[in-house]
């Protein structure tokens, strides 16, 4: 069996393994499900980067989905995991459409810097409006299933679960996509785009296609992030998110579609371990890490496990 | 009588420069014709403006009586034109089944979705899934044992012949070649055009082929346009051609032994 047909098998293992083992360790549940939400994000960056595109901007994403699903919780009272869900990601797919436009038509330095850009611009809007709480951001309701809170008081399990489930299926879904010709158009496009136009197919199309996948993904992490914090602010659209992301895609590597979560789960931990022991220095540990990565790992994590595979 | 493929006062500038001025050219069905000329006549200039690579100044580009001179190269590529370039243009780091995968996956796209109802026989859903297609394509033209090499690493005349067969994935109506046999060894050369006229003839497809070595033209081609100074100074069948005046002094130079070797060869034929 090649690595490309067990990746949904070892995906299914993982879904099973860390569900049932999660119940065990209720202190690590708040982490990994935030892990996972921002992962769901580097999984688009991963898509991106997989067709030689760097996004400085799927900060802009992460928080249109939050703010949408918090919005709609807000005003109209609604709670629905689904609902927010969809609303998430519909209005991460109409601005990435709305944006692709332009977007696609650059490349390099060019894409990065504008997808910055108006990453930037929502996050200077979403200060200025007072009905959504300016810097400070607000609350947003425990999200339901069928009327009935995901996540009690004393136990997140339930939004953990959720956001596995939901990450399993997306991470199901771009590795079949990544099988099929828009997908295998990726690395084409990233090497190649003469190639690609000489065979009958549209660079631009596909890059907008592959956008709109990226802007949608990074929508529902942060709708997924909003439910497990309870909290959105305009934070969520500042360079330094989407920097982060950036940080965690070269941290995990783009050679598998679950590597992002991979990455995303250590870099909290990284993250967690420096703030409580070194306080005041903790972006130390993480420059050191991104450090030690581009040294000895430059093709992030993953290639760790393909290493490993390969002996 | 009606051309496949026909140019009318084709022209191209480059601010002061002429590329190429007022090339008018028919070609026929099923023909092989050679691009011959010095480096800067204007022969790619041609090949990049038919393909759409190149918007031309003036003039138009008719395929199968559409005027197709405003056209993109992927909607030129739909139509039926296909290209070769000097410099093979192949995905560096997918290997040489992938290369071929990625584009029978194009094809497949585009025959979901074309308007013209052309659908490639190597095409999934239409006998053949799309690993089977590349490696068929590898196989057809013998670089079955570089299937798993990265294109990057390839050598020379393979990276041309794994070009090539890219450019045939497409079914294409008229296939351009743009130096098939450039910084290819001279042993190498003979047996890269013969697959590659092979392959292109099972395809039905109508060859246009840039070249600078006599040897090949005098071979493979059955008409020549000779190319001087961005015009075509003679067109017709390939001794004549070869054997013409201001084509042997113009455009052949001093190529000498080879030259009278060719004029030979295509007497001969």
């Amino acid at each position: 069996m090649t690595a490309e047909n067990r990746t949904p098998l070892l995906l299914l293992a993982a879904l099973v393994v860390v569900l049932v083992i999660a119940p065990v360790f209720p202190q690590w549940q708040f982490l990994a499900t935030l892990a996972l939400a921002k992962g769901m994000t580097v999984l688009g960056l991963l898509l991106l980067l997989r067709t030689g595109l760097v996004s400085f901007g799927q900060g802009l994403y992460y928080c249109l989905g939050a703010y949408a699903a918090g919005t709609v919780g807000l005003h109209w009272g609604v709670t629905d995991v689904f609902v927010l869900l969809l609303v998430a990601a519909a209005v991460s797919a109409v601005v990435a459409v709305l944006l692709g436009f332009l977007l696609a038509g650059y490349r390099g330095i060019f894409f990065a810097m504008l997808s910055l850009a108006f990453s930037m611009i929502l996050y200077g809007l979403l200060v200025k409006v007072s009905a959504l709480g300016s810097t400070d951001g607000f609350n947003v309701a425990p999200p339901t299933f069928f009327g009935r809170e995901i996540a009690g008081k004393d136990s997140q399990y339930g939004m953990f679960a959720l956001t596995c489930v939901i990450v399993f299926l997306t991470t199901l879904a771009m590795h079949r996509y990544f099988q099929t010709p828009l997908g295998r158009l990726s690395p084409a496009i990233r090497d190649n785009e003469i190639r690609v136009e000489y065979l009958g197919a549209s660079v631009r199309g596909a890059v907008h296609v592959k956008y709109v996948i990226a802007g949608v993904l990074a929508g529902i992490g942060g709708v997924l992030t909003a439910m497990t914090v309870g909290h959105i602010d305009p934070e969520m659209a500042y360079w330094t998110t989407s920097g982060e992301f950036v940080f965690v895609a070269i941290l995990s590597g783009t050679g598998n579609v679950a590597a992002p979560f991979v990455g995303a789960f250590i870099f909290e931990l990284i993250r967690t371990y420096a703030y409580q022991y070194s306080p005041n220095t903790w972006q130390m540990a993480l420059g050191a890490a991104m450090l030690l990565t581009i040294l000895f790992l430059p093709a992030g994590l993953w290639s760790l496990y393909e290493r490993l595979r390969k002996v | 009588m009606s051309y496949i493929l026909e140019t009318r006062g084709l022209t191209r500038t480059f601010g002061a420069v002429t590329a190429a001025a007022d090339i008018s050219v028919a070609v026929e069905r099923d023909s092989v014709i050679g691009l011959i000329g010095t480096n800067g006549a204007g022969k790619t200039t041609f090949v990049n403006m038919v393909t759409g690579y190149l918007k031309p100044t003036a003039g138009t580009i008719w395929f199968k009586g559409q005027d197709i001179t405003p056209l993109h190269p992927r909607q030129i590529t739909r139509r039926g034109i296909s290209r070769s370039f000097q410099i093979p243009q192949l995905y560096g780091s997918l290997t040489a089944l992938e290369n071929l995968v990625v584009a029978f996956g194009i094809v497949l796209r585009n025959a979901k979705a074309s308007p013209f109802g052309r659908v490639p026989k190597l095409v999934p859903g239409h006998g053949m899934p799309l690993r089977e297609a590349a490696e068929a394509m590898l196989d057809r033209f013998g670089l079955s044992e570089f299937r798993d090499k990265p294109a990057s690493v390839l050598p020379g005349g393979v990276r041309k012949l794994l070009d090539i067969a890219m450019a045939l994935t497409v079914k294409p109506e008229v296939l351009m070649l743009d130096e098939p046999t450039s910084g290819v060894s001279s042993e190498e050369k003979f047996a890269i055009m013969d697959r590659v006229m092979r392959a292109a003839r099972a395809e039905g497809a109508t060859v246009l082929f840039v070249e600078h070595d006599m040897e090949i033209v005098s071979r493979y081609a059955q008409r020549v346009l000779a190319f001087y100074d961005g015009r075509i100074i003679a067109d017709g069948e390939t001794a004549s051609v070869l054997a013409d005046e201001e084509v042997r002094r113009y455009v052949i130079g001093g190529g000498g032994r080879q030259v009278e070797q060719g004029v030979a060869h295509a007497q001969d034929r």
